[in-house]
């Protein structure tokens, strides 16, 4: 019997993320207006409320522990307080974000409570402290117009922290990522990214010529250089990628962003032939089996959970995800495509595109070139990292130990995520307060014309909008506004 | 009017460009998203089969949990391996022939061999109607499992294992133009039915040349003998195009550095060209061709044969060897040249050059499972035959086809002249030890009719003397019964 509920129940859960998924995207549509926008945003939330019960029935049903259905209670209601606050204090926020960074968690900890009941009880108390700090972000971003001052502050926080975790750091699996403060292991990579990417936003922001660039790449350099060599080669990924993103957009040079990549894939074979560490990530890509002993073990245990599991998943707690070494990190992703399976796994793919697309919707939408910037390096931040995580989950690229955003085990990791999307959130506040600002001048210039006029401007704008094609009514399809708003 | 929506043109393209490369980088990290999903799907799609059956892969067992093992058929339908619930409810692996089918279908106690062991995913999974399954799930009752339809032929495969009797050796047939494999015999072999009670004592023979786990037609490495002599050949062949023009006066033996060698038996061939030199697997002819031949040419067609190479199989395997270099004296060449010396083969490396050459150069990848059904006999999943490559060309097939038929009607092979079918194959005596007249007896050949189409048998008898008086007739009479069924 439960091993009919657990099979039943991998496929209404599937139904129900598909659903989920498909609202993420149906809701950009260019015909949907704010009405049947909300609607379907309304809707995504009963489809993660109906999601998260489905899941820890079937958790329940295998296990029978009765402290699980408490944990349960308690998201629900964590779920339920963050759904509320934002409707209560943040009315301008993307609702979409809003709704992925919950559906994100809830899948994160549904399956660390299949891994392992403690860490998710961990998990989801750094959420609950983590989620009541950043709540304030939105606020403070929209309010604070020093940030962009705090240039080299920011550089100067950036590389001493680096630097002092390379120094004395723990090392953790030969890489030194990490130091612990009253028993809790803080991983400092994932802070500084965020700041670092504020230094770049303010440096550019100043100014876009050449001294500022090569000031600006020093740093960046330095950076990725102290990550590098602490052996964190995922961070040191991601700030190099966010870096490239940021200085191309900035200074809409392509030739900075091909000549800079070029580098990048110099100084990774250089990085190949050089590093052990590296070396062994490559030889466990091109073939796990093969030495499946000793380097490929981890990818092995991988693409075993992902290819049993298949399409449909073996069910919530009739896999064996354990076996895959750092399961609830790194691999989390194999993990839930083992149980839930490679269509679950594949929606969970399109809701981070979602985000990140969500990411760089406001940076376009972003009038001042700070925002801008801020909102492209975050988005990028978390986009290549859900590339980095999932690529190499499933052998698409050599594994590099990053966490998957929001889904993954790890308080730094969740803590430094939740801040990403605050600050986004802050930025959709921004937009939405300037843009009310825009549509009452507009009003008033209105009123001095006469009213009959007025319509036919708006209708022939209409006509106008519908007619464009190509690249406009990508952007338009993205921003999920309408062309009017610009105005 | 017109001015303001000018106005407004002007600054949504401003806006525009200003985004452009903000919708290059959209654009690009979406590009690369669709290339992982798709990379996603392609791995569900091609590649996990390969990590799904890897035998690392302990999450297979879990399935037994909820999943009756099925059961493995022969082509013709009888069944080879099922499983037998008894009135406790204990499961046991029960197999209608005993030892006969025992390294082909494998065992599943003591570990995983055979189909049992790389069909062990079909076997538990169950492909049992959707309804059915729900209501045992209600029931707390195991699915029925997938059952395995081999391309093992009963009869074929009865046929050798009778004809090899007490002998130790091997027995391989297989279907060249698609590679199913027919019929695959390993001698000495075990009861699977009893290997967990006789565990022990079996594995406490350390000698792994003698265990009866050792599967022969595939692990079995042996010295070729005269079989080799078909490779000697096509080097002969591609080094001379006027090879008809080849003659030689047998005098019963040739003297080298150190060494003499023999014909077979002391025979004396007299005059011959190259074509009686293969049909009377003339020693002193051949160990005279080696000598002409060159060393790193011979060498490279070795390899090309799949020497030194991981052979296409899904059973564990040996690699064939040989030694030849440009360095290699004359002794080394002429011994590498009649199939003795270092060179060693497993009997399903003769079968698949054997297959190569009947199915005119190409060779179809070697396979034994020929469907998956589920317990009512609807098909799951149907295993198409796939092209390994072509090790030959089409023309240098043919002329060793017209050599290996020669060897039928005018020489060693002459049991099988004159049948319904035609048959076209070579003889090999291996000398394994110093003693004298000790030799394993070798033969790989293949049969064909207009109606059936072809069929290769590859046999080896250990030290079971002349190629031509024991392996002959063991392959002959599975050719009878394989052109007699309808």
């Amino acid at each position: 019997m439960v091993h009919l509920i657990t099979e039943l129940s991998k496929y209404s859960m599937i139904i129900l993320f598909a659903l989920y998924t498909y609202q993420c995207f149906s809701s950009l549509k260019r015909s949907v207006d704010k009405e049947e926008q909300a609607e379907k945003y309304r809707s995504q939330v009963v489809y993660m409320y109906m999601f998260h019960l489905n899941a820890y029935a079937v958790l329940y049903a295998s296990t029978l522990n009765i402290e699980i259905l408490k944990f349960y209670a308690m998201q629900v209601v964590f779920f339920a307080v963050v759904q509320i606050c934002y409707g209560i204090f943040y009315k301008r926020v993307s609702k979409l974000v809003v709704n992925n960074m919950c559906m994100l968690l809830c899948i994160g900890f549904v399956m660390l409570t299949r891994l392992s009941y403690e860490h998710a009880v961990k998990q989801f108390w750094i959420a609950v402290i983590s989620m009541a700090v950043t709540m304030l972000i939105p606020y403070f971003i929209s309010k604070w117009t020093f940030l962009r001052n705090l240039t080299w502050a920011y550089a100067l926080a950036g590389i001493t922290m680096l630097g002092v975790v390379a120094v004395l750091g723990a090392v953790s699996h030969g890489a030194k990522l990490s130091f612990s403060v009253a028993g809790i292991a803080v991983q400092p990579s994932e802070f500084i990214k965020i700041i670092f990417v504020f230094f770049v936003a303010s440096m550019f922001y100043e100014s876009t010529d050449f001294m500022q660039v090569v000031k600006a790449t020093v740093v960046a350099g330095l950076h990725v250089i102290i990550l590098v060599l602490s052996k964190d080669l995922g961070a040191g990924l991601i700030f190099f990628i966010a870096y490239m993103v940021m200085l191309y957009v900035a200074t809409r040079k392509l030739y900075y962003f091909a000549g800079g990549l070029l580098c990048g894939a110099v100084a990774s074979v250089v990085a190949y032939y050089l590093f052990n560490h590296v070396r062994v990530r490559v030889v466990a890509w091109q073939d796990p089996l093969a030495v499946f002993e000793r380097e490929g073990n981890q990818v092995s245990n991988s693409l075993f959970a992902i290819g049993t599991g298949g399409w449909f998943g073996m069910g919530l707690n009739q896999g064996m995800p354990n076996k895959i070494p750092e399961v609830k990190q790194d691999f989390i992703f194999s993990a839930i495509s083992e149980e839930l399976g490679g269509i679950f796994a594949i929606c969970l793919i399109l809701v981070c595109v979602s985000c990140f697309l969500m990411f760089l919707n406001i940076a376009m939408q972003m009038k001042d070139s700070f925002y801008k910037l801020v909102a492209l390096g975050l988005g990028t931040l978390y986009g290549f990292q859900v590339l980095l995580s999932i690529g190499g989950d499933i052998k698409f690229i050599p594994s590099t130990g990053v966490t998957l955003p929001l889904v993954s085990y790890g308080g730094s990791s969740l803590l430094s995520t939740l801040i990403i999307f605050a600050v986004i959130q802050g930025l959709y506040l921004l937009r939405e307060r300037t843009e009310k600002e825009r549509e009452m001048q507009h009003k008033e210039a209105m009123k001095k014309q006469s009213t009959k006029k007025n319509d036919n401007d708006k209708s022939s704008a209409g006509k106008k909008s519908k007619r464009k094609g190509g690249r406009s009514s990508h952007e338009e399809s993205i921003h999920g506004t309408k062309v009017k708003n610009f105005d | 009017m017109k001015k303001a929506s000018t106005e407004r043109r002007s600054r949504t393209s401003t806006k525009r460009a200003k985004n452009r490369e903000f919708v290059i980088i959209t654009y690009l990290f979406v590009a690369v998203f669709m290339m992982m999903m798709g990379y996603f799907v392609y791995f569900q799609i091609f590649k996990s089969e390969d990590f799904i059956n890897s035998p690392y892969n302990t999450r297979q067992n879990t399935f037994a949990e909820h999943v009756m093992r099925g059961e493995i058929l022969s082509s013709d339908e009888k069944v080879l391996a099922q499983t037998i619930i008894g009135e406790d409810g204990s499961e046991t692996r029960y197999y209608p022939y005993g030892a006969m089918f025992a390294h082909a279908v494998g065992y599943d106690s003591n570990g995983k061999y055979g189909i049992e062991s790389f069909g062990n995913f079909n076997l538990l999974r169950s492909h049992a109607f959707f309804l059915e399954q729900v209501i045992n799930g209600i029931q707390n009752k195991k699915n029925p499992g997938d059952n395995i339809v081999t391309t093992l032929n009963y009869s074929l495969q009865e046929a050798a294992y009778q004809a090899l009797g007490n002998n130790r050796g091997a027995v391989i047939a297989l279907e060249p133009e698609t590679g199913k494999t027919l019929a695959m015999v390993s001698k000495p072999d075990f009861d699977p039915n009893s290997l967990a009670a006789n565990w022990e004592s079996i594995i406490s023979n350390t000698d792994s040349e003698n265990s009866v786990l050792l599967n022969r037609t595939t692990q079995g490495l042996y010295p070729p003998g005269s079989t080799f002599k078909i490779l000697t050949t096509l080097e002969y062949l591609r080094e001379h195009p006027n090879y008809q023009d080849y003659q030689y006066e047998c005098q019963g033996s040739i003297a080298m550095e150190n060494t003499e060698i023999h014909c077979y038996n002391n025979a004396v061939h007299g005059a011959e060209n190259l074509q009686t030199s293969f049909a009377k697997s003339c020693n002193t002819s051949y160990a005279n061709i080696g000598l002409g031949l060159n060393k790193s040419k011979f060498a490279s067609l070795c390899k090309e044969m799949m020497f030194d190479t991981e052979l296409p199989v899904t059973y564990p395997s040996k690699q064939s060897s040989f030694v030849l270099n440009k360095d290699s004296n004359t002794d080394q060449v002429t011994q590498m040249a009649i199939g003795q010396g270092e060179t060693l083969v497993t009997p399903m490396h003769m079968a698949l050059i054997t297959s190569a050459i009947a199915n005119n150069g190409t060779l179809m990848r070697p396979y034994i499972i020929d469907h998956t059904e589920n317990y009512r006999g609807v098909t799951v999943k149907n295993y198409r035959p796939s092209v390994y490559g072509a090790l030959i060309s089409e023309s240098e097939a043919k002329k060793l086809q017209e050599f290996m038929s020669i060897v039928v009607s005018e020489g060693t092979g002459s049991k099988l002249n004159g049948q319904s079918y035609h048959a076209a194959g070579k003889t090999g005596s291996a000398e394994f030890s110093n003693v004298k007249g000790e030799s394993h007896a070798w033969f790989t050949g293949y049969a064909s009719t207009e109606e059936k189409g072809s069929i290769v048998v590859t046999v080896i008898v250990e030290n079971g003397g002349a190629g031509s008086t024991t392996a002959v007739p063991i392959a002959k009479q599975m050719f009878d019964i394989y052109f007699a069924q309808p």
